[in-house]
Parts: structure tokens; C-alpha cells; sequence
């Protein structure tokens, strides 16, 4: 049992790590907040053109989608940090990550946001064309809010799996949670420090986790 | 001298319209004066609805044309007709008020965006148009917190503040419980008497008989007879719309 605790939750070491660790939160925070918005921003704009009455439009946005769904983000965060070098592109981890992110998020949140839209009855886009709205702005004004509540709940988890996912960063060596937690592990030799990051994820996590589920619970009362 | 025939507020000339292999309308023609009530019946399928829909283009015509007070609504450029259908009031047999927003909301957003109104104006008048269909009192209620006949009247008021030149009824009534019915015909009943020009699609034979000028009689993509509605229900030509008239009376009995 002591050895258990020693090995795990040794307070000790984690004290000594805590200020590396905090450093690497606040990292993880950066990360998540520059790639959350730029997924979002790119999975509207594909979900948009997904939607789209142009065949011209639409397939490339479907091609995109899948493509990006369907490669392991690990890989396109490899290849675009040790890959693009050998053509003489060098890009910085966070730059790197934030690419890889980019490609592999609005993927998701494209597919997302594009359910939301497709579940809008046909009617509402009618009555707003009807009564002069061009195409944009019936988006703008009736349609996307109405898509973005539906799909709230989705929107979340999603969120949930990129905070998660933003981990894979410390294999670009970026200094997030993950990998200062790997770094005290490595130096103390001892694995408490990543039984630490896992708590500090889940003190991240468990309000939005809450949240969801309370939406999740809203929504099929007032179903 | 015969004195110069005033300018229609809405005409369609010619009109076809075919979906694949299906000719829906075939050479449709109607004038509608100012200030007129034109009421449109015939079976299911007959295309009356989607003549309404050609109308302010939600279909595309396959040929012929639609003029409003002279101004042709097809072959222009998108922005042009967003305008035109500033013109064009469209009431919907499901309502399709926007769910997420007030019944005044619902009301002044297509005079923001659309119009450019000032939001005070825009206010005071979906204010006036609430008032005029009696839900004044019901400016921010959600669509969710009204009956299908107080949101049907909502959905007159948000056509209504964009102060068309002629309005477009399509099964207004089909939707709605009963008893809900007579709140909205009252609603038409205002507005023609206040001379709104109206074309309405529905089954109200007797709404017809009372409020109508002309009944329209469709069937299988043209129309078969037109009248007064004393001729049209009192004294019919056609086979056709004899047969339907005593189906109709049928059901209603």
C-alpha cells in the first residue's frame, strides 16, 4: 500500500513539481483557447459551404471533411512539425500544433454545425427569403442560430475531446500540462507528477462535463 | 374611347411550371386589380399552391412571367428580387415564425435587415401590425408560448410591417385546430376591408362565398373557371368543377 502511495501520490514531489506543472496548465490554456476558436471559425466556414446549393462549393468542403476526419491528428502533427522542414518550411511546436488542430477540428466541428443546419426545416429559410433577407443574412439571422442551439450539447463534447486531445502537443516538445508532467516524471523518477496532470484535467473538465450532461438531461425532458 | 386598363398589382402571364417530367402549370393567366380579393380552389395537386410559390419565386417558373405593379419579378439579379419580395407578403400554411425569437422580434428583424428601418420605427410598427391582428399584448411571448392560430397571426403582421403591395395566403387555415380557424379569417377579413390586395389558397369554401371578389378554380395544372363567387359556387360550368364542389360539400357535411 505505501509503495502504491510513494509511487503515485507522493506529496512531496508533487509539491517540488507543482510551479512546473502550473506552467504547463497555463500553456495547455493558450492551446486550447487559440485552437478552439480557430476549429470553431473553420468548422462554420466548411459547414457553410457543406450546406451550400453549389455543387462547386460543396464537394470540396465534403473531401476536406472526411479527409480530416478520418487521419489521426498524431500524424498531421508530425508530419507538418518533422515532415515540413525537409522542404524548407520550419515551423515553431505551438504554430505546428495550431495547424494540425486546425485541419483536424473544423473537420469535426464542420460536421457538427452542418447537422444543426441540415435539421432546420425547410420552411424558416423560405419564410425568410420571403420577406427579403438575402441568403446570408436568413443564415446569419434565422438559420445558424437556431442550428447553433440545437447542436450546443455536441458543440461542448467536442470541446471536451480538443482539451483532451491538446496533450498530443508534448510530442513537438511544447511545454503544455502533459509534457511538464512527463518532465517531473522523468527527472523525480517517480509518476506522481502525472497522476497531477490527469487532476488537473479533470478540475478542468468536470464543470463542462456537468454542463453537458445537464443539457443532455434538459433536452430530452423537453423532448 | 375606351378609358386605359388600370395597371394590375399582380400579374402572371404564361405561366408554366414543370418539376422533371411533371407539368405542374400549364399557360397560367390572372390579373389581380388593386385592392381585390382573389380566392384560389381546387384538389390536391391541382398546382394552386405552387402558382402562389411561383408568385414570389420559392419556385422557379419554367416559363412565363409575374409582373408586380408592372415590374417584372423574373430574370433579374438576386438583389433586385430580395426588393421585389419586400412587395410580395407571403402567409405559410406551417407559420415558420423563427422559434428563437419574440413574436415582436419576429416581426421587425426582416424590416432591419431588409428595409434598413431604424429599430425604433421598426418597433413602433410591428407594434401597430401586432395590434392590428389583436396580439399586441403578446409582443414577447416565444412562438412556443402561442396557439398555431395566434402565431399564424404573428406571421400576417411580420408579412404586413414590410407594407407589401399585395399578400399571398398558402392553406393559412389547414394547419389549425377548429376552433383557432375564425381568429385568422377575421384577421383577412380586416385586411380586405382595410383594401389589401389577396390571394388566398384554402379550403374555407365559406370564407370564399363571404369575402372573396373572384374564385379561381384550378385543376390538374390550369384554370378550368373563374367568377364571382355567387357564379362560381351558385351556378358552376364545368364538369369538373361541379364534381368538386359536390365532393367538397361532401366532406363537409
Amino acid at each position: 500500500m505505501d509503495t502504491i502511495i510513494d509511487a503515485f501520490f507522493n506529496i512531496d514531489i508533487m509539491r517540488q513539481a507543482t510551479p512546473l506543472l502550473l506552467k504547463g496548465a497555463w500553456v495547455t490554456l493558450q492551446l486550447c483557447a487559440v485552437v478552439i476558436l480557430l476549429g470553431l471559425c473553420g468548422g462554420l466556414a466548411l459547414a457553410l459551404l457543406a450546406s451550400s446549393r453549389s455543387a462547386l462549393l460543396r464537394l470540396p468542403a465534403f473531401v476536406f471533411i472526411d479527409i480530416f476526419r478520418a487521419i489521426p491528428p498524431l500524424i498531421l502533427l508530425i508530419l507538418i512539425y518533422a515532415g515540413l522542414p525537409f522542404v524548407g518550411v520550419r515551423v515553431p511546436p505551438f504554430v505546428a500544433v495550431c495547424i494540425a488542430f486546425l485541419l483536424n477540428n473544423s473537420a469535426y466541428f464542420a460536421e457538427i454545425f452542418r447537422s444543426g443546419i441540415k435539421a432546420i426545416p425547410r420552411g424558416q429559410m423560405e419564410a425568410a427569403r420571403a420577406t427579403g433577407l438575402s441568403p446570408s443574412q436568413a443564415q446569419a439571422w434565422v438559420i445558424l442560430p437556431q442550428a447553433i442551439r440545437n447542436v450546443l450539447p455536441d458543440l461542448l463534447s467536442n470541446v471536451v475531446e480538443i482539451v483532451k486531445l491538446t496533450s498530443i502537443a508534448s510530442v513537438v516538445s511544447l511545454s503544455e500540462l502533459l509534457y511538464s508532467a512527463n518532465m517531473a516524471r522523468a527527472v523525480t523518477y517517480n509518476s506522481s507528477p502525472l497522476v497531477m496532470a490527469a487532476g488537473l484535467y479533470l478540475l478542468l473538465l468536470w464543470p463542462l462535463v456537468r454542463v453537458i450532461s445537464r443539457f443532455q438531461r434538459g433536452l430530452s425532458i423537453s423532448h | 374611347m375606351t378609358a386605359a386598363q388600370p395597371l394590375p398589382t399582380l400579374e402572371i402571364t404564361a405561366l408554366e411550371k414543370r418539376f422533371g417530367e411533371t407539368q405542374v402549370l400549364r399557360s397560367i393567366d390572372l390579373k389581380v386589380q388593386n385592392g381585390e380579393l382573389v380566392f384560389v380552389i381546387g384538389p390536391s395537386g391541382s398546382g394552386k399552391s405552387t402558382m402562389l410559390r411561383c408568385c414570389n419565386r420559392l419556385e422557379e417558373p419554367t416559363s412565363g412571367a409575374i409582373h408586380v405593379s408592372g415590374k417584372p419579378m423574373l430574370g433579374i439579379p438576386r438583389k433586385e428580387l430580395d426588393r421585389m419580395r419586400l412587395q410580395v407578403g407571403m402567409v405559410f400554411q406551417g407559420f415558420f415564425l423563427y422559434p428563437h425569437l419574440t413574436a415582436l422580434k419576429n416581426v421587425t428583424l426582416a424590416q432591419r435587415k431588409a428595409l434598413k428601418r431604424p429599430r425604433a420605427e421598426a418597433e413602433a410598427r410591428a407594434l401597430e401590425m401586432l395590434d392590428k391582428v389583436g396580439l399586441k399584448h403578446k409582443a414577447d411571448a416565444m412562438p412556443s408560448e402561442l396557439s398555431g392560430g395566434q402565431q399564424q397571426r404573428v406571421a400576417i403582421a411580420r408579412a404586413l410591417a414590410l407594407d407589401p403591395k399585395v399578400m399571398l395566403f398558402d392553406e393559412p387555415t389547414s394547419a389549425l385546430d377548429p376552433e383557432l380557424v375564425g381568429s385568422v379569417l377575421k384577421v383577412m377579413r380586416d385586411l380586405r376591408e382595410g383594401g389589401m390586395t389577396m390571394i388566398v389558397v384554402s379550403h374555407e369554401m365559406q370564407f370564399a362565398r363571404e369575402a372573396a371578389d373572384r374564385v379561381v378554380f384550378m385543376d390538374g395544372g390550369v384554370i378550368v373557371e373563374e367568377g364571382p363567387p355567387e357564379e362560381i359556387f351558385g351556378n358552376p360550368k364545368s364538369d369538373r368543377l361541379k364534381a368538386f364542389l359536390s365532393r367538397v360539400s361532401g366532406e363537409a357535411a
